[in-house]
């Protein structure tokens, strides 16, 4: 016989053999899956970036699907737009939800906060932090080791080489929450992100009295409690001598920023005011 | 041949510039910071207010959970505040604050330096005195020496191995309390034995301190059952299982305890702290720390109060000298810097090292090259130019595969690592976030 004929017809039987072997295969261990996992899938931005709280964007999917509801299920990246979308696949109404930004609320900046130590270890702020309590010697504040810039997967934040402080890039931050798991000292919160990206908050989160944290940094909340007088809306709250700005009930008067004499209190993306009154620092407010 | 563990290990440059200097008494200064976190584990619990009057020895903050220690007042006169200071581990912690008036001593204590040799105490009665007495550990890892006299039950201490390696480069505390206080740390070692119901005491030291070895020697003859037993000079044989190993050749598993092989591991100047509690109804209120450093004028031994402030220390050993770059609480491998000199001693300082800018300056950094020295010293085994790896990489995985949690952060990989690597930095931040998320997983 030919010998090419013997080959095709050798080839030919095992291809079969193998195709009879693979189709029953696929027909026994079939996985039945959601075909909507991968609809959904398709409408999430794939950035894996973990902020929704499941470690991939399929497996989020996974989760819209099991428990048919949007409930407590929110992209960050992909925000209000990503939601309507996958709750069209879905056949569900999305909640509409505030966008958030990161919030680096530290300004112990070289100037502020002069280093009274130099540290020359591993340039990770979680080490930094298991050994002492900073450069400028504020256990709470910034350790200006960039962590938080490291976790960033969307170029949203570098470090002022001028201030030594992380800085967020407000276009690019879309709120995943990575550089707020990344930070040993808790100073990054999520924010709404206001009208017109105009927001006030509270710039420091040391809890030491206000003397102490005044000794270290110029710039330090030292819970005086003038910004909760004056705010008439009952948005500020004073706890363990830090004032603390809720976001949801602010309606963004900036009666606070001017009471604060120590400038703690930051006003983002407004207009400039008419009359800029210098403020002063009042010995007496500082609580021993 | 002389014995040491058959692991890894270094030899630095041993420095031991105080080893001659007798230990000098320090007076209290003024204002005593006795600090509240003088243990490892739970800090204690303050007792006393403000305006209180205390005498020198008075229970002043109490240990309130099973591994934690009392705090004693440590000279008597007023409690000017009890407030927050800044002490070794840079943070603020909190601080009773004691102003001097005079020495009066607590009811009950004997301060006469006569040597107290009958042993009146029960088993039972010593653990109780200990733990009253508020005794940690003092070879720096403060761990409550009561806790460490409780064998658990079904298991049954064979040795005690009391620890007298020193051997940290520049720190001498411990030779000279072997020098001078040799009877005392005797009677405590008889008393430990004692309340550990063991008849054998092995002491072990490092062949470089031969008077030591000489003095014991002689007059271990006098006491049954302690034996002195000259060590090879190896860094770091004066970590627990190091030591064990060295001794008595047993081998303590990964993440278990000494007694798991028969042992209990006590430091000489704890010795010499349980003679005090025990014999002399003295709580543990003062300790010898080492004042050294190669520009030091004067490298000294001081037996100082818990709570003088190290500027007190300084300037005894005559003042900061130009160019220390560093100065750290402890030697030289496993000590820290400090962020300023008003951190008060407490009870685990054993030494305070000033550094040469020349010393204190890291080394250039390089790639590594796999030359694989970090895991020929490695004492626990591990291969710290991986972990080393993990840590840059953030790779916590691997941290805990490659037994990051192992480390017993000795330094001596870093150390050797031609390359400069931070390898102990990396292995720390190893150690620091597995640790974290072994606790999150059994949670």
């Amino acid at each position: 016989m030919d010998p090419i004929l013997i080959a095709v017809i050798v080839l030919g039987g095992v291809a079969l053999v193998f195709a009879a072997i693979i189709f029953g295969v696929e027909k026994k261990f079939i996985v039945v899956e959601d075909p909507r996992i991968d609809l959904v899938t398709e409408k999430l931005p794939g950035a894996n970036c973990g902020g929704c709280g499941f470690a991939g964007c399929r497996n989020f999917a996974e989760a819209i699907v099991k428990n048919e509801s949007l409930d407590g299920l929110f992209c960050p990246v992909g925000g209000n737009t990503t939601s309507a979308e996958v709750a069209k696949v879905m056949g569900l109404v999305a909640e509409e939800k505030v966008p958030q930004v990161a919030v680096v609320r530290c300004q112990g900046s070289f100037a502020n906060s002069p280093a009274k130590t130099v540290f020359e270890g591993v340039s990770s702020c979680a080490y930094a932090h298991m050994l002492y309590s900073g450069p400028g010697g504020c256990p709470n504040g910034c350790l200006g080791l960039g962590d938080c810039v490291a976790s960033c997967a969307f170029d949203a934040m570098y470090l002022d080489k001028e201030t030594g402080l992380p800085v967020v890039l407000e276009d690019n931050c879309v709120a995943c929450g990575a550089c707020v798991k990344a930070c040993p000292r808790s100073i990054i919160e999520l924010r709404d992100k206001g009208p017109k990206s105009k927001r006030i908050y509270v710039s420091c989160v040391n809890t030491e009295k206000g003397a102490l944290a005044k000794k270290n940094c110029v710039v330090a909340c030292i819970g005086c409690g003038k910004c909760v007088k004056a705010c008439p809306h009952d948005a500020i709250t004073l706890e363990n001598n830090l004032a603390y700005i809720h976001f949801d009930k602010c309606k963004l008067c900036r009666k606070c920023v001017i009471e604060c004499p120590t400038e703690a209190i930051l006003e983002i993306n407004f207009p400039a005011r008419k009359v800029v009154e210098a403020p002063k620092i009042n010995e007496e407010n500082i609580t021993q | 041949m002389l014995k040491t563990f058959k692991m890894g290990g270094v030899h630095p440059e041993e420095n031991k510039f105080a080893e001659n200097s007798r230990i000098e008494t320090i007076d209290a200064p003024e204002l005593m910071y006795v600090m509240l976190n003088q243990n490892l584990g739970a800090p204690s619990v303050a007792i006393v207010k403000k305006g209180d009057t205390v005498k020198t020895g008075q229970l002043i903050a109490k240990g309130e959970v099973f591994i934690s220690a009392n705090v004693h007042s440590p000279v008597s006169g007023t409690v000017e505040k009890i407030d927050s200071w800044t002490d070794a581990s840079g943070y603020r912690k909190p601080v009773i604050i004691i102003k001097k008036e005079g020495d009066v001593w607590d009811d009950g204590i004997d301060t006469s330096d006569s040597l107290v040799k009958e042993i009146s105490a029960s088993k039972e009665e010593i653990v109780e005195l200990v733990k009253a007495s508020g005794i940690v550990g003092l070879g720096g890892a403060t761990f409550p020496t009561h806790v460490k006299l409780m064998v658990p039950q079904g298991k049954k201490a064979e040795y005690l191995i009391i620890n007298a390696v020193e051997c940290e480069p520049y720190l001498t505390a411990d030779h000279r309390v072997m020098l001078e206080k040799g009877h005392e740390v005797m009677v405590g070692i008889q008393v430990l034995m004692k309340a550990l119901d063991v008849s054998k005491a092995l002491v072990g030291i490092e062949n470089n301190k031969p008077e030591a070895i000489s003095h014991l020697t002689k007059i271990a003859s006098s006491y049954p059952g302690i034996t002195v037993q000259g060590l090879k000079v190896k860094y770091p044989q004066g970590a627990e299982k190091q030591l064990i190993k060295a001794l008595i050749n047993r081998e303590v598993p990964s993440g278990k305890l000494p007694i798991e092989v028969g042992c209990v591991v006590q430091n000489v100047g704890t010795a010499l702290a349980v003679y005090e509690a025990v014999q002399k109804r003295k709580p543990l209120i003062e300790r010898v720390v080492t004042v050294t450093g190669k520009n030091v004028k004067k490298p000294s031994n001081f037996m100082v109060r818990v709570g003088t402030p190290i500027s007190l220390l300084l300037e005894k050993a005559g003042g900061i000298p130009d160019g220390t770059g560093k100065i750290v609480n402890g030697g030289p491998m496993m000590g820290k810097a400090i962020p300023n000199t008003d951190i008060p001693v407490t009870k685990g300082t054993s030494g305070i090292l000033l550094m040469t800018n020349k010393e204190a300056a890291r080394v250039k950094e390089y790639n590594c090259i796999r030359c694989g020295r970090c895991t020929t010293v490695c004492p626990m085994g591990l291969e710290p130019f991986l972990l080393g790896l993990a840590g840059e990489n953030l790779n916590w995985e691997i941290a805990e595969k490659e037994r990051s949690m192992d480390c017993i952060e000795c330094g001596s990989c870093q150390y050797t690592c031609p390359s400069g690597r931070p390898l102990l930095d990396n292995i720390r931040l190893c150690k620091l976030k597995v640790g974290q998320i072994i606790r999150n997983r059994n949670k």
